[in-house]
């Protein structure tokens, strides 16, 4: 298997406060990784940091042997990482349909003028980004489409809100997708069924993921491989049950013997 | 916002070169300037100075004219300085521009006018008993412009808290406009002049034998200390102060805290006013003129003020008044005539402004600005 | 929808007293402010209903109409209980409306005893004089029966059946526009003369002629039927609406080609002036509006287009340009003003384009007034002239037809083929992919930069497309003015069309042309006069309070942009969306059921 993603001796600090310290990761093509730990073990900004939006102090990022480093999120984008954000931060205001469309953006490349003289290239790229959006959104069944397409993302309920967040990365046509916390707020069934999806956003449409997620079933039951972090260290790495009998793996949820698991 | 300043070895794209070299032109347009600044105090008949000249020998300073554009740009950046408070102040808790604190300190300005002329029809101004008719109108400037700001707050911002940032700097400008047209309306579009100042305060004084400054700048100065030191010690030594201080960390964590949110905002606004207010009635005793459009640069340029000192920061806005009315005094005579623009002084304002930018593009946080307790505060 | 408030009944006297203090006494401050700005006296001179009403008298009296209104005036909230309509509204308006005539009447009273002219400048026996109506001091008290009155109107319009309500409106609106716009409607459609008196003031026997006739279309139900034609106009869609909007398109064309041809000089000029105002509106909005970035130093670009043009066309531009420099006619000089508008737009843009919104707006500001005073300034002054500014711009000379100032029909068949032009491309880009990016770093920059989207490419796009269409308006302007002065370039300008697209409605391109049409027709320009020119004085002080109002109101502007509107009102959509039935459970649901429900 291709190393999609390779992460070597990553570091960041805020002010003194070592939020990432020498952390190694990596990600195969075609793997679905999950990402646990405590809150404020840095998950979140190992994200932005794959991202873009955060700059390491130290250390590499190699996507598909090229370093990320010093990218813009724009440009990190466009070389085919995509993410989601824990705090569901959608275009509230912009269609359903918008949504979707406008994270085509990098994949696409009519300039004004091609809208000023309404060219034909305009015009079949424009078929071609509503259809490829509506089949991103196909995605969630009947959720997200049909009159769905025209209202703004305000109306949607907070599942569906994060299917869209799912929905409007995929459309970037990514490579590896960044699931920050997808299933948080979501009643069990709604989280089953997320569950399944995400299995098929790598069976059916060929992308790897790496995810953040809390709720330890839904990491059992789609990670090949999980990653704890405690500190922005690395505690342990391996499948489910390895890393969650991992002794430094519990200690760091449990703390002290006899607390309830985070 | 996107990181202003990049970490090494960023890629850097087309507009990250064109900023990289506005920063160097910049820069060394104020290094050649300098320099031939200095070539020409030595020799007035340098080379440079007869190329850019025409061909003509520059005019050096002398040490007299120098002390005296440092003098004058100290007295105008305390005024700079007092009116930044406010604008600083504001930021800090609400977060937006109030566009509309420079006609506060026009308010100010005008009380002062009507003040003055009716305690000099009194007789109480040139005359005898000048000290406490100045006082007591700063006093009742202070209390006007303290009033105005208030009702500004709770007639245009209060409605528009939590709105988008953008929402209420627009309001704040609408806000401006009308308060400068009302006034044109309500006096008339001339000029109001200040009664004329006591003769010892016009003279010219010598200060340790070094410079020798006309009285009212000592006095601007000096209330402007003052009421700086005073400002200082309400934020950083009251309950009220303390309660300003955390509303400007977090609203709502403040109100949990059991802070009364509201009324420190009014006090936030009124503190501010009041300082607009003192620097008013000195602009009038200084220049002993205003005009209903008076508010409107100096505002400005006590945002600039704020912005060069880092905005947030009361010591930065005062640091900031006096570095940005130094350069607006000093630059056009040390760095423009000296590289043979014509009518330097004309663009005193367009200095200001380039200073702006320019702290902007190489340190956008100021020269003593912390970040902000939040990266994107809303 | 209704709602199921309870509804109380109350007595006649069993009124909010607090409300009516705080009402009353805002009508009081705001009749001495308007009585003090010199309204009353300055807008005298201003006949609209001969012998019997000056504009002067109106200035004074509508506050007291609408602050009791006001009065009346209860949100009905589902399941809150409101007060039952009746005679209790009229006599709150009644009273708010009296405390505003009793403010006047002690302002007379003292503007008869105290003289406070020295600062004050309207302190004067001449407000004094119409606040008695000429007669004596003791007359000022008319005015508490006057203002009461008028508020029992206001308020009494809560009550009367709606028909009547809106009758009575009509009646009153067509009465002060026709009287307001004697000079235009004449200038238009000449033989209208016959209602106005030679001083085009309207005559009283034709203004209740045309109340009535107001008040007839109302019961009629012709408004009605207007209503319904619009609604049908909303609701129809695919290839009909589009056949209708081309209709519309073709009609309003139609007629905005034919009025400079029936109308006279005044209307002419006047519609010339709205059309430079809606360039640079447009051009606005794109920045503002779409993209989201507070642009103050808009006028920066005017300028550039001013005076690249007038430096290019005008024999007097300055000696220090070198021999070679050409001189090129109008339509060549427009093509170097477009490149050097989009050079300057991106010169501006750089700089700014990462700093925060309301450092953004500031810095702009100041590069507005950089370039306004670079070019007022002596070390260019061999380039520009300084303040004598560049003068003798020869008129746009297109072979068979001449465009210059002193004929302003041509100049106004030019500013509307520009204006087509910018409507076309604001609306084309607004719907391509740049338009999307645009909303989402409006929505969110930092999201949007994480979907793709090279946020600072996006934004210098909108600078400098907003740069080129306000460097249109600068071409034109040089060409029709013939001279270019640093003056008519000030701040004012930035804001008076920030004021224009905001009161229009960001974002919005219907807005933007109702904006310009309403405030630079009605108002005017920064220096050109519009309808009311008595109100010059008084334009900029409306320009601010308007501002203000919008801001505090109706934030989404009076057309307002679909998506702007959600974007302010969030939670009314959300409800709207519940009572539609349309509520977002997050169960999986039939795509077809609920297309039904839209």
């Amino acid at each position: 298997m291709n190393r999609l993603l390779d992460i070597q001796r990553l570091s960041v600090s805020f002010g003194g406060l070592h939020a990432l310290r020498d952390l190694n990761f990596h990600v195969d093509e075609g793997e679905i990784v999950g990402v646990i730990g405590p809150n404020g073990a840095g998950k979140t900004t190992f994200f932005n940091m794959i991202s873009g939006m955060v700059r390491p102090t130290a250390g590499e990022i190699l996507f598909e042997g090229e370093s990320l480093i010093g990218l813009d999120p724009n440009q990190v984008t466009q070389r085919g990482i995509a993410r989601t954000f824990q705090n569901v931060r959608l275009f509230a205001n912009m269609t359903i349909l918008e949504n979707v469309m406008v994270s085509q953006h990098c994949r696409t490349k009519q300039n004004a003028f091609g809208a000023l003289l309404n060219t034909k290239g305009f015009k079949e790229e424009e078929a071609e980004i509503r259809r490829n959006a509506e089949e991103v959104l196909g995605f969630f069944g009947t959720r997200l489409v049909g009159y769905r397409l025209e209202q703004p993302a305000s109306v949607l309920s907070y599942a569906n809100r994060r299917r869209l967040e799912i929905a409007r990365a995929m459309a970037t046509r990514p490579k590896l997708i960044l699931l920050d916390e997808p299933v948080a707020g979501m009643n069990p069934k709604e989280s089953a069924e997320l569950t399944g999806l995400i299995s098929k956003l790598r069976d059916d449409w060929g992308f790897t993921v790496v995810m953040i997620e809390h709720d330890m079933n839904v990491v059992r039951d789609v990670s090949d491989r999980v990653v704890c972090l405690d500190y922005g260290e690395t505690l342990a790495q391996g499948s489910f049950d390895e890393v969650s009998n991992n002794p430094a793996v519990i200690e760091a949820y449990l703390g002290r013997p006899l607390e309830k698991k985070a | 916002m996107t990181a202003a300043v990049r970490a090494k070895g960023a890629s850097r794209t087309k507009v990250d070169w064109f900023l990289l070299f506005m920063r160097v032109a910049l820069l060394s347009l104020i290094a050649i300037g300098l320099l031939a600044f200095f070539a020409q105090q030595l020799d007035p008949n340098n080379a440079f100075a007869r190329w850019r000249h025409g061909g003509d020998a520059a005019h050096t300073l002398t040490g007299d004219q120098y002390k005296g554009l440092v003098v004058t740009g100290l007295s105008q950046g305390a005024m700079y300085g007092l009116i930044a408070l406010g604008y600083s102040m504001v930021y800090g808790v609400l977060g937006f521009i109030n566009f509309a604190h420079g006609e506060v300190f026009m308010v100010g300005g005008f009380t002062g006018f009507i003040m003055a002329n009716k305690l000099d029809e009194a007789g109480y101004w040139e005359g005898g008993a000048f000290i406490p008719a100045v006082l007591f109108t700063i006093l009742v400037c202070t209390l006007v412009s303290m009033a105005t700001a208030v009702i500004m707050e709770r007639v245009a911002y209060r409605p528009l808290r939590g709105s988008p940032r953008l929402i209420p700097l627009i309001t704040s400008i609408g806000v401006s406009f009308f308060i400068q047209n009302a006034v044109i309306l309500l006096f008339g579009p001339g000029a109001k002049g200040y009664p004329s100042n006591p003769d010892w305060l016009q003279q010219k004084r010598s200060l340790l034998g070094l410079v020798e400054i006309e009285g009212i700048k000592i006095v601007v100065i000096v209330v402007a200390a003052l009421s700086m030191y005073a400002l200082w010690y309400f934020v950083e030594r009251t309950r009220t102060g303390k309660a300003m201080r955390a509303v400007s960390e977090d609203k709502e964590i403040a109100s949990l805290m059991g802070i009364n949110v509201n009324r420190t905002i009014v006090t936030t606004f009124a503190v501010g006013g009041a300082m607009a207010g003192i620097a008013g009635i000195l602009w009038g005793l200084l220049f002993r003129s205003v005009i209903a459009t008076t508010g409107f640069l100096p505002g400005i340029k006590a945002f600039t003020a704020a912005v060069v000192g880092g905005i947030g920061n009361l010591g930065g806005a005062m640091a900031g008044g006096v570095a940005l009315g130094g350069a607006e005094s000093l630059a056009p005579l040390m760095l423009l005539e000296p590289l043979g623009v014509e009518g330097a002084s004309q663009l005193r304002d367009a200095v200001a402004f380039t200073l702006l930018i320019l702290v902007l593009l190489i340190k956008p946080t100021g020269l003593f600005g912390e970040r902000l307790s939040s990266e994107d505060r809303a | 929808m209704t709602t199921t408030a309870e509804l109380v009944t109350k007595g006649a006297f069993d009124l909010d007293w607090r409300k009516v203090a705080r009402l009353g006494g805002l009508t009081a401050l705001g009749l001495v402010f308007i009585a003090l700005a010199g309204m009353p006296v300055g807008l005298d001179s201003r006949i609209l209903i001969e012998k019997y009403l000056s504009l002067g008298y109106v200035s004074l009296l509508w506050l007291s109409l609408i602050m009791g209104w006001l009065m009346g005036k209860e949100t009905l909230l589902e399941g809150m209980t409101a007060t039952r309509k009746s005679s209790r509204d009229a006599v709150g308006g009644a009273c708010v409306g009296a405390l505003g005539g009793l403010g006047l009447a002690i302002l007379g009273l003292l503007i008869n005893t105290f003289d406070l002219r020295d600062p004050l400048v309207n302190w004067s026996p001449q407000t004094l004089d119409i606040l008695t109506f000429g007669g004596g001091v003791g007359v000022v008290v008319v005015w508490i029966p006057i203002c009461a009155a008028l508020g029992a109107v206001g308020g009494a319009l809560h009550l009367a059946p709606p028909k009547v309500a809106k009758a009575t409106i009509a009646a009153i609106l067509t009465v002060l526009m026709t009287a307001i716009f004697a000079t235009f409607i004449v200038d238009v459609v000449s033989p209208l003369d016959f209602l106005y008196s030679k001083n085009r003031e309207l005559k009283l026997g034709w203004a209740l002629v045309l109340a009535a006739v107001a008040v007839g279309f109302v019961f009629s139900g012709g408004g009605q039927q207007l209503a319904r034609v619009k609604a049908d106009y909303h609701n129809t869609t695919g290839p009909a609406k589009t056949r209708q909007t081309a209709a519309l398109i073709v009609v309003s064309a139609a007629v905005l080609i034919i009025i400079p041809q029936v109308a006279g000089k005044i209307t002419q000029e006047l519609m010339a002036n709205i059309g430079i105002f809606l360039l640079l509106a447009l051009g606005l909005n794109i920045v503002v509006g779409m993209a989201g970035i507070l642009d103050l130093g808009y006028v920066a670009f005017f300028a550039v287009g001013g005076y690249t043009t007038a430096v290019l066309t005008s024999p007097n531009r300055g000696e220090d340009w070198p021999g070679w420099f050409p001189t090129l006619p109008w339509w060549g000089a427009l093509m170097v003003t477009v490149v050097v508008a989009s050079l300057v737009g991106l010169f501006i843009g750089a700089p700014v384009i990462r700093m925060r919104g309301d450092y953004l707006a500031i810095v702009t500001l100041g590069f507005g007034e950089i370039i306004r005073i670079l070019f007022l300034s002596d070390w260019l002054n061999g380039y520009f002239n300084g303040a004598q500014g560049i003068t003798n711009v020869p008129p746009a000379d297109f072979g068979v037809f001449e465009v210059k100032g002193t004929d302003p029909r041509s100049v106004f068949y030019l500013v509307l083929v520009f204006a087509a032009l910018s409507i076309y491309v604001s609306w084309r880009l607004e719907h391509s992919r740049l338009g999307r990016a645009w909303m989402a770093v409006r929505e969110d920059e930092s999201v949007a930069e994480a979907m793709g989207i090279n946020t600072v490419n996006v934004k210098l796009a909108a600078f400098v497309v907003g740069a080129i269409l306000a460097s249109f308006s600068g071409a034109i302007f040089a060409a029709k003015v013939g001279s270019i002065f640093p003056t008519s370039f000030l701040i004012l300008v930035s804001i008076i069309i920030l004021v224009i697209v905001i009161v229009g409605g960001m974002g919005s391109i219907l807005g933007v042309i109702a904006g310009s049409v309403v405030l630079v027709g009605i108002l005017g320009g920064p220096k050109q006069p519009g309808l009311l020119q008595e109100f010059s004085q008084y334009k900029l002080l409306i320009y601010g309070a308007l501002l203000v109002w919008m801001m505090l109101q109706r934030p989404e502007g009076l057309v307002p942009n679909v998506r702007r509107t959600r974007e302010l009102h969030q939670d009314e959509f959300l409800q709207d969306a519940w009572l539609k039935g349309q509520v977002d459970t997050g169960e999986e649901e039939p795509a077809v059921e609920g297309g039904e429900v839209r």
